[in-house]
């Protein structure tokens, strides 16, 4: 047992010494040319302040998930040093959004957001040939020098929404249309139904899979599926407020999601989980231009109200309301957790142990519903 | 279960019927039309800012019709007057449309109106089955039944719809019978564009009453397919609308009720009905029952005329 500890500490001194020496190889061998790009590259920066550049999956106007970065991008601009930034919208995920990430970078961006999974190895590869540049990329898992990764405990919010969804339902039937089965909308469904069970056990969460994010005929479809099943509350992970406007039409409540939706359904409206992309912009840009920014990898939660539930409409009643407000403060001061055990999935094995909260690295590869979500993941 | 079904089929497949419908009345004239996308987006967007700016339904499936009626002319203008690429006027059609609807349409996005309601048409509604799924629609639904009709007996049952054919089939011939093959090529784009239109409309007045970008999502393209399916006849673009409208439909409802069939099967089946069908078609193509219009793609100018 003693020996486990050195063994450790000396494949870690290995692992930082190798590195560490090629770097320094590399600025011995070319040791007089990188400095004067360094204080150029500074020089500019102090220049021009902060030229922010943000790639988009979807249109400005989805009211949804590129809605949200935007309203950030604007919150991010009220900083003195910050100029007017640059966004591109709908750019295609893949190895071609490298080419538009490129072409921020060649027009003196120095801190490039690329706002979607897909965009990943783009944003890694583009950063390597741009050292000088900061880059952020939304939702991955690859970093390097320049490249930091931001993304959100959008599970804290969605548990509280299912706590108003499990006091709200009447037939204990509660509909999610979801996009696709990966491990963030894995994690939101069963964060929402623990939120269900915790204040109603009989409650069980009906799942459809639309395979799109954004399509709002499929979406209002499966809503209207759901509502056909006899869900009587609704809630769904897509771009588009399409399910929003199923529940209006039928009748029944609605939770939303990305951003604040209730005009598109003022009667059925509950809450929302939505996110506030711009207190981490406005940090960001402030840590980059003042030379204080590394490497990280961010998940923010709602301690730092990177993301909250809306404020409650008239038709969630005040006790639930209370209710709801307390377990936000319990999960904002640590006390509560919505992963802590004991949890069982589906088949009602035990996957978190009592007195066991989910590590992050679990969280982030979540492919199994907890007890009480009713829907197949397809491998 | 099955009335449920059945009613989400039609309510699902009615965009891409109009959108099937409009590309039919070109592609008979003879012009190739892959601008269906976009114009479904500014059908869309002008259905959706007409009924809110007046508070009509009415007002805006005409102000969808007008508008893709101009926008069509673009189309008309390139292939049938100036001859030019058909596919690639088309596409640029497609890009434009996604575009000027984004720009124009930023104001709209966040309004709401009222949609179309349901009406039941009495005694019909009441039939067992397919009452509840065709006769408690709203009014674009009856008006779309109406069209494949209209569009069927005009092509088959008018001097006019001979004209249209001949010019599709064999621009020259017609141009000798004293058909001016511009003028009904122009109207057959224009027209048909604007029915394209109303399926666009029917997203941004029916199906889901709100304006966003991009909301018609790919089925313009499908009604670009939809027309090789239903060999260039309306009443079968009705038959391959439905279908693919009822197979989205199915594998929701089937999740929704808990079965155990696998939705990605489920999501296969209307690639893999227009494998079959394309598979059949050709079939019957090589037994000399060609359904393309012969002059399809080609343009026409008299001049040239061997």
């Amino acid at each position: 047992m003693k020996k486990a500890p050195l063994l450790l500490l000396l494949v870690l001194a290995l692992a930082f010494c190798l590195p560490g020496c090629s770097q320094q190889e590399k600025k011995e061998e070319t040791s007089s040319a990188p400095a004067p790009a360094e204080s150029k590259a500074q020089e500019q920066a102090e220049d021009k302040g902060i030229k922010a550049g943000f790639i988009y999956v979807g249109p400005v106007g989805d009211a949804g998930w590129t809605y949200a970065h935007d309203q950030g991008r604007q919150e991010m601009e009220i900083l003195s040093y910050v100029q007017p930034s640059t966004f591109i919208e709908t750019v295609p995920e893949g190895a071609e959004s490298a080419r538009v990430i490129n072409g921020l970078a060649l027009k003196g961006h120095n801190l490039i957001f690329t706002t979607s999974f897909g965009y990943m190895d783009a944003t890694i590869d583009v950063a390597k040939r741009n050292k000088d540049i900061v880059f952020m990329h939304c939702s991955g898992f690859k970093t390097a020098d320049n490249v930091g990764t931001y993304f959100g405990r959008m599970y804290e919010p969605r548990y509280l929404s299912g706590i108003v969804a499990g006091k709200m339902t009447k037939k204990n039937i509660i509909g999610y249309v979801a996009a696709f089965p990966i491990p963030e909308v894995i994690r939101g469904i069963n964060a929402f139904t623990l939120g269900v069970q915790s204040v109603n056990p009989q409650a069980e969460v009906k799942v459809v899979w639309t395979q799109t994010w954004f399509d709002p005929g499929v979406e209002r479809d499966a809503a209207d599926s759901l509502l056909d099943v006899g869900a009587d509350v609704l809630t769904m992970h897509q771009d588009a407020p399409a399910t929003m406007q199923a529940a209006e039409a039928r009748g029944a409540y609605v939770i939303g999601y990305n951003s604040d939706m209730r005009s598109f359904a003022p009667n059925a409206f509950l809450t929302a989980p939505i996110w506030n992309w711009g207190s981490l912009y406005t940090k960001l840009a402030e840590e980059v231009h003042n030379g204080t920014w590394k490497s990280e990898q961010i998940w923010w939660g709602m301690k730092e109200n990177l993301v909250e539930l809306a404020a409650f409409s008239s038709a969630v009643p005040a006790e639930v309301q209370a209710l709801v407000t307390e377990k936000g403060n319990a999960i904002k001061s640590g006390t509560l957790h919505p992963f802590a055990g004991p949890i069982k999935d589906q088949s009602g094995k035990i996957v978190i142990a009592a007195g066991q909260i989910a590590p992050d690295g679990d969280l982030l590869g979540m492919n199994y519903f907890v007890e009480g979500v009713q829907g197949t993941i397809s491998k | 279960m099955f009335e449920i079904l059945l009613d989400a089929t039609v309510r699902a497949g009615t965009p891409i019927l109009f959108a099937t419908l409009g590309a039919i009345i070109n592609e008979r004239a003879g012009i190739i039309n892959l601008g269906i996308e976009g114009l479904m987006l500014i059908g869309a967007l002008a259905g959706f800012s007409g009924t809110y700016l007046s508070g009509s339904l009415f007002v805006g499936v005409i102000a969808a019709f007008c508008a893709t009626f101009i926008a069509g002319s673009i189309h008309a203008l390139i292939t049938v007057q100036l001859r030019g690429n058909q596919i690639v006027s088309g596409l640029a059609l497609t890009m434009f449309g996604v575009g000027v609807t984004a720009l124009f349409g930023k104001s709209m996005v966040g309004l709401t109106i009222v949609g179309f309601k349901r009406v039941a048409i009495p005694g019909l509604s009441q039939l067992p089955f397919i009452g509840k799924a065709f006769f408690n629609q709203d009014l674009l639904i009856y008006f779309s039944f109406f069209l494949v009709f209209m569009i069927w007996f005009f092509l088959y049952r008018t001097r006019w719809g001979l004209g249209v054919r001949s010019v599709g089939e064999n621009p020259a011939a017609a141009d000798t019978c004293g058909f001016s093959v511009s003028k009904y090529r122009f109207l057959a784009v224009t027209v048909g564009s604007g029915f394209v239109g109303i399926g666009g409309a029917y997203l941004s007045l029916a199906s889901t009453p709100m304006w966003i970008e991009n909301m018609s999502a790919g089925r313009g393209w499908i009604a670009v397919a939809l027309v090789i399916f239903a060999g260039w006849s309306s009443p079968r673009a009705m038959l391959g609308a439905y279908l693919f409208g009822g197979i989205t439909a199915m594998q929701l409802r089937f999740q929704a009720m808990g079965t155990t069939i696998s939705a990605h099967i489920l999501q296969m089946l209307p690639y893999f009905f227009t494998i079959l069908v394309l598979v059949i078609s050709t079939h019957r193509l090589q037994k000399g029952a060609s359904q393309q219009p012969e002059g399809l793609g080609l343009p026409y100018d008299r001049e040239d005329r061997k």
